[in-house]
């Protein structure tokens, strides 16, 4: 049996550390646990923690599922099923189950047990199982199990567990009366750089009511003023790197929200109102499809998204040549009774989808491979569909890039782009441009829709809370260069995330708003704007 | 050696002025205002209510409700149709105006708020112990009068210079409008910019000294409103008719070859733009004491357009056009509201769409076309 050939190994170490304790258990110590004094029962518990044998093992573990029981004459005894055994002697006992009466216990001893019982499991074998009583007992420290915990440090022999264990140790060391073992404690909790832990440093450095410190050592007080200050460019690092994400997860989302207004724009000169209103059907589409996935082929729900983006492409890009080839053709050079025209479509298109799905938000699931995160420090999760979409978004710039300088459309877009009267005198059917490129853009922002269902809600709305962010993307970045709409994009994302802490969502919106209008008083046309001769802005 | 003096040749000549309303407008517009100024009140205060000549308190009230859309209407239509700047930010000079007008509304509640203090309601549950200080004085109808001509006035005017000096027009300047709008939206739903949050201003009391829900007040308002829409027309008349409302059409049609001639528009954009801003704030500003509220959602961006949806039905550039438009589409949405609530926004979008394809001239064209076939 190796946990308690283990056990035997550990109560011997801890007669090392601590010859003055009474090691095994006796029946006697047991006896207050029957009892109702609670401060008795405490005591009880530190004997049990502190014999840390192989009884103590199966006393916790008892009492943790609360199989622990007590005859009249207050004799504890484990329960399991009808079988009563005596915890010291291990063998079954001739008494009924009717007997006994269980024994009560508060949050505070459950809380002892439970970290007594990591303590213990310090000691296992089993890798996983150390590893996991470890981190039991950082959320827990208790001070009892201090000696298990400097016994298993010295011989754990797992290089990352040990680095965790000295941690461990320094938690339950910082009351410790030798100077130099406080040192070493604070020194190893400055170490571990975990802004969580600044709390149990804080009070060493500051001065009590009567101008002295709880903290009489020089060294150690230098040593958590060091410590501290670690900690706390280590939580700026990781805010940073929040607000980073944050800002460039916001970009991707606008870029892809911008990307195909920025094309049409550039080719046509109309800001496309409804363009919001094809996010939101590449939204719905990959609703629909997850509904058709979830009904059909529930087995493999989780690669929904496969089918998902090429629909939500399909879906708006139809919607766009339609309303390319239907409207917009026929209002070229009005460019402001465009603008209008496009919102009543948005109009329509909205009340469409309302009388549709509802005016309900639908509920678009991610799949599970798309849940939870990468967890790149401690405090600093970033989330698995926040990465995927980023990652999306530059699949797609990858994409609309290759597409517009490889391929033939996108020649004839750039060119009519630069200048519509040339590309058309050279031959080029700038008509049929129009089209193509107007429902190309269209379907980037279908690919937009669906990625914005994978982390907010899927309304009719959706689309107007982009439409106004996007073109601000495109007036920042200038029109017709990809790599425009991408660092506009990604510098709207990141300031307005870094604004927000401060002041708010709203008034960092307006914040930015403000930015824009003194930034177009500079660079009119934008960060890359395309050379040309034409004299109208 | 006498110099013959040289006329000028005939193309250098500047036409004369175009008279402010032809003989016939004059004639028609005169008569109106007559039968109005003469015709409310006695149909109000003295026709006994069963008559069906009987002008009732609602009906008042909902006439004066579309004069002041239409007063918006003829502001936009004066920077839109003659000056080619297509302003989605109206709805917010509109609320602007109004919200000015409702701090004075708000304070002459006095005590008989629902927590009879002496601070507007809304402060009271919002806990603060005192007037924020751009509440101050506006307990005086002069003071508030002039904030609501200043305020969106100076907006305009700081919003203006900065986007026409660096030549923003089209629809870069339309979206930039919207933009600014929806932010000023976002900041008045806030609670801590002091106006009221979600619910803005409501529950008025009195104006004047005259209680607001009266049928005399309410006269005394729909008069004051008819007056203003017949003045802001005249005035937007002559702006047009002058030499400066020359120039502005010039920016409309061609800016770029105005400024090789030797003109710098900022100016002349920038006052038309102000006064624009300014006649629609009073328009808000005669709105509420009508509509009893005040809320943010008045300056959401949609109404903007649905601004431009009025003036696009009239007829753009005609300033007759836009005051028929905001009768015409705002008498459709409460007959549409009222019966087919779900199919109105398709309707709506359906005249976004038609307007521009069918009717480029909106109704007052057709009217045109008409005259002129005969």
């Amino acid at each position: 049996m190796p946990r308690s050939c283990c056990s035997i190994l550990l109560a011997l170490l801890v007669v090392i550390g601590e010859s003055t304790r009474v090691l095994a258990l006796t029946a006697d110590e047991l006896k207050p646990l029957a009892e109702d004094d609670f401060d008795a029962k405490s005591q009880a518990l530190d004997h049990i923690i502190a014999a840390a044998d192989a009884t103590a093992l199966r006393l916790l573990e008892a009492m943790e599922q609360e199989n622990v029981v007590a005859t009249s004459d207050d004799r504890v005894l484990i329960q399991k099923g009808d079988v009563l055994t005596d915890p010291i002697a291990g063998a079954p006992v001739a008494l009924q189950a009717s007997d006994v009466q269980p024994i009560t216990l508060n949050n505070l001893l459950r809380a002892r047990v439970a970290s007594g019982l990591s303590g213990l499991k310090l000691q296992a074998p089993d890798h996983s199982v150390r590893e996991k009583a470890i981190n039991d007992l950082f959320l827990a420290p208790d001070p009892a199990a201090k000696p298990l915990i400097e016994a298993a440090r010295r011989r754990e022999t797992d290089p990352a567990l040990k680095a965790r264990l000295d941690q461990l140790w320094a938690l339950t060391a910082l009351q410790d009366p030798d100077a130099s073992k406080r040192l070493q404690a604070v020194e190893l909790i400055g170490q571990r750089k975990d802004p969580q832990m600044r709390s149990l440093l804080f009070p060493l450095v500051t001065k009590r009511t009567d101008g002295t410190y709880a903290e009489t050592d020089e060294k150690v007080r230098a040593a958590a003023t060091n410590a501290l200050e670690l900690m706390a460019f280590e939580q700026w690092k990781i805010e940073m790197i929040g607000t980073l994400f944050a800002g460039l997860s916001l970009g991707s989302i606008l870029l892809l929200a911008a990307l195909g207004l920025a094309i049409t724009y550039g080719l046509i000169g109309v800001i496309n109102m409804a363009h919001g209103e094809f996010l939101m059907i590449g939204a719905y589409a990959t609703y629909v499809v997850q509904e058709f996935f979830r009904s059909h082929w529930p087995g493999t729900f989780d690669w929904y998204p496969l089918a998902a983006v090429p629909t939500s492409f399909l879906a708006a890009a139809l919607a766009g040549f339609i309303l390319e080839r239907s409207v917009l053709r026929f209002l070229y050079g009005r460019p402001l009774e465009t603008l209008l025209s496009t919102f009543g479509i948005s109009l329509v298109l909205i009340q469409t989808v309302r009388m549709l799905f509802g005016a309900q938000n639908v509920e678009v699931s991610n799949p599970s491979w798309m849940s939870g995160g990468v967890g790149l420090m401690p405090n600093l999760i970033l989330p698995f569909n926040r990465i995927t979409i980023m990652v999306f978004a530059l699949t797609v710039v990858g994409i609309a890039a290759l597409v517009l300088n490889k391929t033939r459309l996108g020649l004839y877009i750039r060119a009519t782009t630069q200048n519509r009267k040339m590309a058309a005198c050279s031959g080029i059917p700038t008509w049929q441009v129009d089209s193509y490129a107007f429902a190309f853009g269209a379907g980037i922002a279908g690919l937009g829709g669906c990625a914005l269902s994978q982390i907010g809600n899927v309304g009719p709305d959706l689309g107007q809370n982009y439409i106004i962010d996007s073109f601000m993307v495109v007036v920042l970045g200038g029109v017709g260069q990809l790599a425009g709409t991408i660092i506009g994009a990604m510098a709207l994302g990141v300031i307005s995330k870094v604004i927000e802490p401060f002041w708010g969502a709203v008034l960092a919106k307006i914040a930015v708003l403000v930015l824009i209008v003194l930034f177009i008083q500079k660079r009119p046309r934008g960060l890359f704007a395309l050379k040309g001769r034409s004299v109208e802005v | 050696m006498a110099i013959a003096m040289v006329e000028p040749p005939p193309s250098l000549i500047l036409p004369a002025r175009q008279p402010i309303l032809s003989p016939l407008s004059w004639r028609i517009l005169i008569s109106v205002v007559i039968t109005v100024l003469a015709l409310v009140p006695i149909c109000t205060l003295l026709v006994p209510e069963q008559s069906p000549f009987h002008l009732s308190a609602y009906a008042l009230t909902l006439v004066g409700k579309i004069m002041c859309y239409a007063i918006g209407a003829l502001a936009l239509d004066l920077v839109w149709g003659y000056c080619g700047i297509l302003s989605l930010g109206h709805s917010l000079f509109f609320a602007l105006g109004g919200y000015m007008m409702g701090m004075y509304l708000m304070r002459s509640i006095g005590l008989d708020g629902v927590y009879h203090n002496h601070l507007p309601d809304f402060m009271v549950f919002l806990d603060w112990k005192a007037l924020p200080w751009y509440w101050h004085g506006t307990d005086h109808f002069v003071y508030a009068a002039l904030l609501v001509i200043l305020v969106p006035g100076l907006l305009a005017w700081i919003f203006g210079f900065f986007a026409f000096r660096s030549r923003v027009k089209g629809v870069y300047l339309s979206i930039i409008t919207q933009a600014l709008t929806f932010a000023a939206m976002l900041l008045f739903y806030r609670n801590e910019t002091g106006f009221g949050g979600n619910n803005g201003f409501t529950d008025f009391k009195r104006i004047l000294g005259f209680p607001i829900a009266a049928i005399g007040t309410r006269a005394g308002l729909f008069m004051i409103t008819f007056a203003t829409l017949v003045g802001g027309f005249l005035s937007c008349r002559y702006i047009v008719t002058s030499k400066l409302g020359r120039v502005i059409t010039a920016v409309r049609d061609t800016e770029s070859r105005l400024m090789f001639l030797g003109y710098n528009p900022l100016g002349y954009k920038l006052f038309v733009w102000t006064f624009s801003a300014v006649l629609c704030g009073i328009a808000g500003a005669l709105y509420v004491p009508q509509v009893g509220i005040i809320n943010p959602s008045e300056m959401s961006p949609g109404n903007s357009i649905e601004m431009a949806i009025w003036v696009a039905v009239g007829g753009r550039g005609t300033l007759i056009g836009p005051i028929l438009g905001a009768f015409i589409v705002n008498e459709a949405k409460s007959f549409l509201t009222a019966s087919l609530s779900d199919y109105w926004l398709f309707f709506l979008g359906a005249m976004f769409v038609i307007v521009p394809l069918w009717l480029p001239k909106g109704v007052v064209g057709v009217f045109q076309r008409l005259r002129n076939k005969q």
